[in-house]
Formats: C-alpha cells, sequence, structure tokens
C-alpha cells in the first residue's frame, strides 16, 4: 500500500482495500456494495454524534467567558470531559413517559430529530474527495431533510399529552416553516452563482469566495438558518420564563438528551454549510496537492461560523414572537427576492460583457449587492419616518382627549367608591 | 428464480407504501393516519429514487413531507373534537366502498395483463447524465413546457391568496 | 430487474387503497388524506413510465412536478375550506353538510 496514494485519496484507497477483500471472502458484487454503503453510513453516523461532545464544552466555555467567568474547568484537563459527565447523568435518569402519551410517536420524535440533523452531513464535502455522497441535487436535500426536523418537533410536542408542550410545538412550527421560505431563496444565490446544486460543485466555483459576490444573501441564510435551529434570539420556542421549555417539557433522561445533542449538532450544520456555501469550503492553500488539508480548512471556517452562533447567543435578547414573524415575512423575504433578481441581472450583464476574470465578477456582484443595500435602507428610513408622522400625529391628538382625565378621575372615583359602599 | 438486490429493494419499499397506505384509511386516530401519510410520501420518494429520478425524489420530501404533512396535521390538530378520536371512522357504505377499490384494482389488473409484451419492458433504456439540465430546460424553453409552467405558478398564487381569504377570520 | 409491471400493479394498488380512503371515511382531513394517496400513485405511474419507456425525453418528469403543485394548492385551498367550516358548523363529519341536500 503506497503511502502517498493513501494521502492523495484516502478514501478511495481504503474502499478499494476493502472490496478486495470482501471479494477475496466470495460476496456477490451487489452485496459488496451494500455492505460498503453501510460501513459508510456508520461512519459518518459516528463522527456526526462524536463531535457535540466537542461542541458542547467549546459552546459553554465561549459563553462563559463573554459572561466573565470561567465555564467548566474541573471535570478533566479544561473541563474537556465535562460533556461525558453530563451524557452519562442523563442514562442513568428514570425513563418517564406521561400518562396519556402517544408511546410510539413520544419515543420516535427525538429519534426523528437526530436521524434529520444526521442525514444532512451524508452531502457536505470535507474535501474535494472526501463525502458521504455526491449528490446532484445537495442544496435541494439539505432544504428537505432540515423540514424532517421540523416534523420531529410537532410529533413530540402533540405526543406529550400537555397542553403546554401542545401550544409549544404549534409556535415553534409556525417559525421554522415561516424561516424556511428566505432561507430557501437565499440558498438559490450560490446555485444560481455556480450553475449547479452539487455542494462540491458549489466549493469548486469559488475560486473567490461567495460572500464577496453575494454578502446580503449570505447575511440572509446564516440569520435565517440560526431561526431554523431555534437559537437566541429565536428561541421563544424554549424559552424558560414564557412558555416553560416549550414542546420538550415532558422529556426527561435520555430523550431530552437526543433533542440536545440535535439542537447543538444542528448550530454546527449552520456553521459548517455557511462555510461551504460562502466562506469557499474546503479551498485553501495546497489542497491542490494533499487534499487531505481540505478537512483542516473546512473545519475552521466551520467552527468560525459556530463561534459566530454561539456569540449571537450570548449578546443578543430574545425577540418577541410577532416582531419575528414581521422580520420573516416583511423584511427577509422581499429583501432575498430582490437578491434574487438583481444577482441574476447582473450575472447575465457580465456574462454578456465577457467578463471572465473572478475578482472582477465578484467585484462587479458585490456593487450591485451594496447598491440594494442602500436602496433597502433607504425604503427603511423613510417608511419609518412615515409611521413615526403618522404617531406624532395620533399623539398630539390624544394628548388634547388625556388632558381633563386626571381631573376628571378623582371625582369619578369618590362617586364610584360611595355606590360600594 | 434468482433475486437481485433491485428486486429486494423494490419490494421492501413497496411494502412500506402500500402498508403505511393501508393503515393511513383504516386508522381510528387521525394524528396516526398523518403520521402513516407521511410514511407513505416517504415510501414514494423512495421509490421515485429507485426510478433514477433523484430531484422528483427531493422535491417529493421537501414539498409533501415539508409542507403538505405539515398543514394537514395542523388542521387535524385545529378541528379536532375529543368525541371524534373514539368510535367508528368509516360511514354506512364501508362495504361498498372497499368492493368498488377490489373491483377497480382487478379491472386495472386484467387491462394489465391483455397488454402484449408488458412483462418484457425491463428497461434497458440510457437515462441521460444531464436529466437535470433538461428538466431546467424543458421549462423555460417556450417550444416545450414553458405555458405549463407558468400557468401552474399562477395557479399557486390564486391557491395562496384564496386560502388566506376563506380561513382568515372575518373582522 | 423490476419489469415495469410490477410499478403500474403497485400504482394501481395505491390508487385503490386512497379509492377506499375516499369514499368510506367520515372525516374530511381523512378524505383528503385519500385525495393524497390516488395524486402520489398517478405520480408513480408517470415516472415509471418516463424511466422504463422514453428517459431520453423529461417530459414525464415535468407532468409529475406539474401534478405535484397541483396537489400541493388543492391540499391548501381544502384545507382552508375545512377549517373554515369548522369554525361554522363546529364539525367535521363529511356527512353533517347537508345544507344543501333536498
Amino acid at each position: 500500500m503506497d503511502i502517498g496514494q493513501l494521502i492523495k485519496d484516502p478514501l478511495g484507497t481504503l474502499g478499494g482495500l476493502l472490496t478486495s477483500l470482501l471479494a477475496s471472502i466470495g460476496l456477490a458484487p451487489g452485496a459488496i456494495g451494500v455492505i460498503e454503503k453501510i460501513i459508510g453510513v456508520v461512519i459518518i453516523a459516528s463522527f456526526a454524534l462524536v463531535l457535540p461532545l466537542f461542541l458542547i464544552w467549546f459552546e459553554r466555555r465561549v459563553v462563559a467567558r463573554m459572561q466573565d467567568r470561567m465555564g467548566p474547568n474541573r471535570v478533566g484537563p479544561q473541563g474537556l470531559l465535562q460533556t461525558i459527565a453530563d451524557a452519562l447523568k442523563l442514562m442513568t435518569k428514570e425513563d418517564i413517559t406521561p400518562t396519556g402519551a402517544d408511546k410510539l410517536v413520544y419515543n420516535i420524535a427525538p429519534i426523528l430529530s437526530v436521524v434529520a440533523i444526521i442525514s444532512m452531513w451524508a452531502v457536505v464535502p470535507f474535501a474535494s474527495n472526501i463525502l458521504g455522497t455526491p449528490l446532484n441535487v445537495g442544496a435541494l436535500y439539505i432544504v428537505g431533510v432540515g423540514s424532517l426536523g421540523t416534523l420531529a418537533i410537532m410529533m413530540g410536542g402533540w405526543a406529550s399529552n400537555n397542553k403546554y408542550a401542545l401550544l409549544g410545538a404549534f409556535r415553534t412550527v409556525a417559525q421554522l416553516v415561516s424561516y424556511e421560505a428566505p432561507m430557501i431563496l437565499s440558498l438559490l444565490v450560490p446555485v444560481l452563482l455556480a450553475r449547479t446544486m452539487d455542494l462540491n460543485g458549489i466549493v469548486q466555483a469559488q475560486p473567490v469566495a461567495f460572500i464577496v459576490a453575494a454578502p446580503i444573501a449570505a447575511l440572509i441564510f446564516f440569520v435565517t438558518s440560526v431561526a431554523e435551529v431555534g437559537r437566541t434570539p429565536f428561541d421563544l420556542l424554549e424559552a424558560e420564563s414564557e412558555i416553560v421549555a416549550g414542546f420538550h417539557i415532558e422529556y426527561s433522561g435520555m430523550k431530552f438528551g437526543m433533542f440536545f445533542v440535535a439542537e447543538f449538532l444542528h448550530a454546527f450544520t449552520v456553521g459548517a454549510l455557511t462555510a461551504v456555501l460562502f466562506l469557499g469550503g474546503w479551498r485553501g492553500w495546497g489542497t491542490d496537492q494533499v487534499p487531505l488539508l481540505g478537512v483542516v480548512y473546512f473545519m475552521l471556517k466551520a467552527f468560525v461560523g459556530y463561534f459566530i452562533v454561539v456569540l449571537m447567543r450570548t449578546a443578543l435578547p430574545r425577540i418577541r414572537i410577532d416582531h419575528m414573524l414581521d422580520l420573516n415575512w416583511k423584511f427577509l423575504v422581499p429583501t432575498s427576492l430582490s437578491v434574487i433578481v438583481v444577482t441574476i441581472v447582473v450575472d447575465k450583464l457580465i456574462q454578456q460583457a465577457g467578463i471572465t476574470n473572478d475578482w472582477a465578477r465578484s467585484g462587479l456582484l458585490f456593487l450591485a449587492n451594496v447598491v440594494l443595500a442602500l436602496a433597502i435602507f433607504g425604503i427603511l428610513r423613510r417608511s419609518a419616518r412615515q409611521l413615526r408622522a403618522f404617531e406624532e400625529a395620533e399623539g398630539s391628538g390624544h394628548a388634547a382627549e388625556h388632558e381633563p382625565e386626571p381631573h376628571g378621575q378623582p371625582a369619578e372615583a369618590g362617586a364610584h367608591a360611595a355606590p360600594a359602599h | 428464480m434468482t433475486v437481485t438486490v433491485d428486486q429486494i429493494l423494490f419490494l421492501l419499499s413497496a411494502l412500506v407504501t402500500l402498508g403505511a397506505a393501508i393503515i393511513v384509511v383504516t386508522a381510528r386516530n387521525l394524528v396516526h393516519a398523518a403520521l402513516a401519510l407521511i410514511a407513505t410520501f416517504f415510501g414514494v420518494a423512495i421509490l421515485f429514487v429507485l426510478l433514477q429520478a433523484g430531484f422528483l425524489a427531493t422535491v417529493q420530501v421537501v414539498l409533501y413531507i415539508g409542507a403538505i404533512a405539515i398543514l394537514i396535521i395542523f388542521a387535524i390538530m385545529l378541528t379536532r373534537r375529543v368525541m371524534q378520536d373514539s368510535g367508528p371512522q368509516t360511514n354506512q357504505q364501508w362495504w361498498l366502498a372497499a368492493l368498488l377499490s377490489l373491483a377497480l384494482f382487478a379491472a386495472l389488473w386484467a387491462v394489465f395483463q391483455q397488454v402484449p409484451g408488458l412483462q418484457n419492458v425491463t428497461g434497458t433504456q440510457v437515462i441521460p447524465n444531464d436529466s437535470l439540465q433538461r428538466l431546467g430546460f424543458g421549462f423555460v424553453d417556450p417550444n416545450q413546457y414553458m405555458l405549463p409552467f407558468e400557468l401552474a405558478s399562477v395557479l399557486l398564487l390564486i391557491a395562496l391568496v384564496g386560502s388566506i381569504v376563506i380561513a382568515g377570520e372575518k373582522q | 430487474m423490476v419489469p415495469l409491471s410490477w410499478y403500474l400493479v403497485l400504482a394501481a394498488a395505491l390508487f385503490c387503497v386512497g379509492l377506499y380512503g375516499v369514499l368510506a371515511r367520515k372525516n374530511a382531513v381523512a378524505i383528503l388524506m385519500g385525495i393524497e394517496l390516488m395524486l402520489n400513485a398517478v405520480n408513480i405511474n408517470l415516472v415509471s413510465f418516463w424511466h422504463y419507456l422514453n428517459p431520453q425525453v423529461m417530459a414525464g418528469q415535468m407532468f409529475t412536478i406539474i401534478v405535484l403543485t397541483v396537489a400541493a394548492s388543492e391540499a391548501a385551498v381544502g384545507l382552508a375550506l375545512i377549517i373554515s367550516i369548522y369554525r361554522r358548523r363546529n364539525s367535521v363529519i363529511a356527512e353533517d353538510m347537508d345544507l344543501m341536500k333536498w
């Protein structure tokens, strides 16, 4: 076995070794294919499930440092084993099923939640030749399995036989389904620029990262993906003070642990997807000669995205649900639609002018985005001025009415008090 | 007769789809029926993958499971009355409906037997590599299917506005 | 190899199951679920014919996408109607909607 070949194409070399091994035992080629696919699934699922152990520690330390305290640092070196201790604690808790709960649905909901997130990792490219499966509709596949996660939340909330859980599930699903619209629309922009839905193809079409060519789309995709996860500032769904933990009130022990793991893994997946779609994925220096370096670059960029998600959680307050839905339907959807139209028009003009330099293309698209952003700010400012003028006109009218009341009230209170006695 | 891997996969997916469909039409609890409907949609998506129509399988999951199934579950929960979950879910003519369905299935089976050589169609055609691009071009090419595409989008707009008007609260 | 007839039989069976659901159920939402089953059966039929007879021409897949779109819009309007009826009559049993019977 050639070490150079192994470094250049690890999956291909190991796969060939496995195939020859299984063929020497005497299995049919169809069965060999199925076994290899199953092994691939097990590898990806194990990676995706072991990662949250590190992610939860990372988030707790970062949040703690931002809040000027230490965070977990007792269990193991620098507190790295804290998550394992928490997982052990959750596993030893009693497995309670509330009375009247639908047993099948109640037990399937957390499993489905984790399954939906792990399935997303099947199409994410770690390096130019290390990925789960080269699906040519990768971007749409990610949207599809994301909606499976929404379904799991609905099932969990209904099966708990608890009014608050059902209410929480309703609001969660309303938020998730609403925010899918601008997410899909802004996902369309890198697909348009790269002319393919294959995630590996999108990375390969980024000699200049798409965040230069489509900054507004990157921002909208990031914000709506964070809303899809249900993290602060969009975490009304599990707000302790308002709806008592939302749809997972009745879940305890490892089932709650599964919802927890699914949320953190989803947050990291948001960072990973932003890295793949807008930051250039596994691209960097030296990935032509040593494709394995792509894994390092990809994980670095994904952690940058995850770090920003954690920062948003510590620094921002919670948004109220009607503000959240207003933000979505009145701002994000029209903005993402206009970004698509502007990108298409400018890209077609660039194509017709015959400009092929990547930096020139990205620079022109960036300018178009800046112009669009200025136009949006102008519209917002004008509508805010109109709203303020309207409110002031109403306010001055009300002030004229309110004045006689303070004089009238004590007399009224006196009049009310007398008949009460 | 040797059974190939393709046939095993097809039989498994067909079993899942039909089994879930039968649960949909016979379940007493409507939410169980809705979840079985989701399993049916998933089975149909797997069948599309077996038929080399990957884009359609993904669109099936996104639209049917991600939108229509959630809509149906919401409608069930908003129109639920506790007394309805118990008691028979079929009306008085259910035996006639069963008879009719079986008769229709038998008739279709008879039609399949009449077609000569249907057993021999085993799909040795070559699927084009760029089927996704051809699909895209087909939708925007005026010589192909641009008109149904535009009509479908107008239909969606009408349905959107109409359902908001119908289901909205009267002030 | 899976012959075409297997797919056609499966689609026919799914269609008949959906037909039973439409004709035999009381709840209006359950009737709508039967309609969705029938539309899925039609989709399976279209795609299997595309795959086995003429995969070079994409008309089969395009037709399927149009059917999917129509199914989605019909489900939306149907469910809106059901919710509106529930608000007035407080029932979704199809037999109770008898205002237009003579």
